[in-house]
């Protein structure tokens, strides 16, 4: 049988179990390193900006001590009853397609992540951010500011309602559009779990050219980051329902019993 | 094949949404032990880095992560220190925190690793995080003996992970690319 820490926690005479999930011959359990592949390059020259950020120095490979499978708690103190509903911010609608974006924060073997923090941001229907850096000559929306919050419950699941983001250009290169996105940050339970991504359209024209998207060098594993338009979810009158489940690093070992 | 959704870039408008308002202060500035950790992010071009994110991990005073997994039940947690902080750093570069100085936590094979703060940058052009540490100026024999600091076989470049003292201040610069680029960690 296996055990998560949180539930090991409340064992009669847990310590023992807990210091075995944790430790291994004295090491700690860290998260799985085989399939990091499938992140971007630091150095992706068509995207510009990684030309003078990307470090040019090889990253020290680390092992995980506690400080990496530790991490940041968020509890609920910091959430409004309204955070995931990003329509429902201001006095009235904001315009655009209204979206239901719902789907499972899963880690590398399928368990779901639990009370988990996810906040996204995003651009408003005409492709713009509320935010002073974005020049973009389209329109601000008075009724959408663009950034949310949830946890994800027992069974990992989360779900904002939003609309659908416009697509805009960028400075990127003559006639460069970031396709449509939402921007999406996720913790998980340690620090070596940490991640940053953001969230596609199935069917988005401007995949081809858009170099952020393409820096994933696998196109399966560009796919798992676009959501799935989900016609169940879709709420008759009111909402398009979209799909889009997150998948978290998973651990080296299976946490043993003794 | 892997399922792992891929990482990508923070991009330049992260402020919609965090970090969020105090996340900078792990501590109040009359905390005991309350110290400024402060310090600049510059790119290739030694250019400010104005729109990055640069989160803080680290243990409480005595050493005890505020987290299910350090169950090390002997040392005391401290109401209200969570370990955690972001601050996006300003037109300047500059990111600034207050905080403590963490107590040793075990290495390896339990040997303790000097006291550190671990960290992430998150910016436009980063595609995936940088992780490195920040170590503690008054703990040479520590440092000397961390596991973690052993990996780097440059000292120029080990050094970058030393905070300096400045003015009861911290400063610990982070350079992410080019002459006096900062280590950073695959983990």
């Amino acid at each position: 049988m296996t055990a998560g820490p949180q539930e090991s926690e409340n064992d009669e005479g847990g310590r023992a179990t807990v210091a075995s999930e944790l430790t291994r011959n004295g090491q700690v359990i860290g998260y799985r390193r085989d399939d990091l592949e499938i992140n971007p390059p630091y150095l992706y020259p068509d995207y510009l900006s990684t030309r003078t950020r990307a470090p040019d120095r090889p990253l020290v490979p680390m092992p995980h001590t506690l400080s990496e499978v530790t991490g940041p708690v968020y509890g609920h103190e910091r959430l409004g009853e309204l955070d995931h509903d990003l329509t429902r911010q201001h006095e009235g609608e904001p315009i655009g397609e209204r979206i239901i974006v719902h789907g499972r924060l899963l880690d590398g073997d399928g368990r779901p992540v639990r009370n988990s923090l996810i906040e996204i941001w995003q651009a408003n229907a005409s492709g713009r951010y509320r935010h002073h850096g974005d020049q973009h000559p389209a329109p601000l929306d008075p009724n959408f500011s663009g950034g949310g919050r949830c946890m994800t419950d027992d069974e990992g699941r989360y779900e904002f309602i939003t609309i659908k983001p416009g697509a805009y250009p960028w400075k990127n290169g003559p006639n460069a559009w970031r396709s449509r996105h939402i921007h999406f940050s996720l913790f998980g339970p340690a620090f070596a779990t940490r991640l940053v991504t953001q969230m596609f359209f199935p069917g988005d024209p401007l995949f081809f050219q858009d170099p952020i998207f393409n820096s994933v060098r696998d196109p399966k594993d560009r796919e798992r980051m676009i959501c799935r338009y989900d016609h169940d979810r879709t709420v008759p009158e009111w909402a398009l329902g979209f799909e889009y489940d997150i998948v978290l690093r998973g651990r080296e070992a299976t946490p043993m019993e003794d | 094949m892997s399922l792992l959704t891929p990482s990508q870039t923070i991009g330049p408008f992260l402020h919609i949404e965090v970090p969020y308002e105090g996340e900078e202060a792990l501590v109040a500035p009359n905390h005991p032990g309350a110290i400024r950790l402060l310090g600049s992010v510059c790119d290739g071009e030694g250019e400010p880095v104005d729109d990055a994110l640069v989160e803080i991990w680290q243990a409480n005073a005595a050493g005890r992560y505020a987290h299910p997994e350090d169950t090390r039940e002997e040392l005391p947690l401290e109401d209200g220190f969570t370990g955690f902080g972001r601050c996006a750093t300003d037109s300047e570069g500059r990111f600034e925190f207050t905080t403590i100085k963490p107590g040793p936590v075990p290495g390896p094979d339990d040997r303790p690793q000097a006291p550190h703060i671990d960290v992430s940058v998150f910016a436009r052009g980063l595609l995936n995080r940088l992780v490195t540490r920040i170590y503690f100026p008054d703990e040479e024999e520590a440092n000397a003996a961390d596991p973690v600091l052993a990996l780097i076989e440059d000292e120029g470049l080990r050094r970058t992970l030393i905070a300096r003292p400045e003015d009861g201040a911290l400063r610990f610069d982070i350079r992410l690319q080019g002459e006096g680029q900062t280590a950073f960690f695959s983990i």
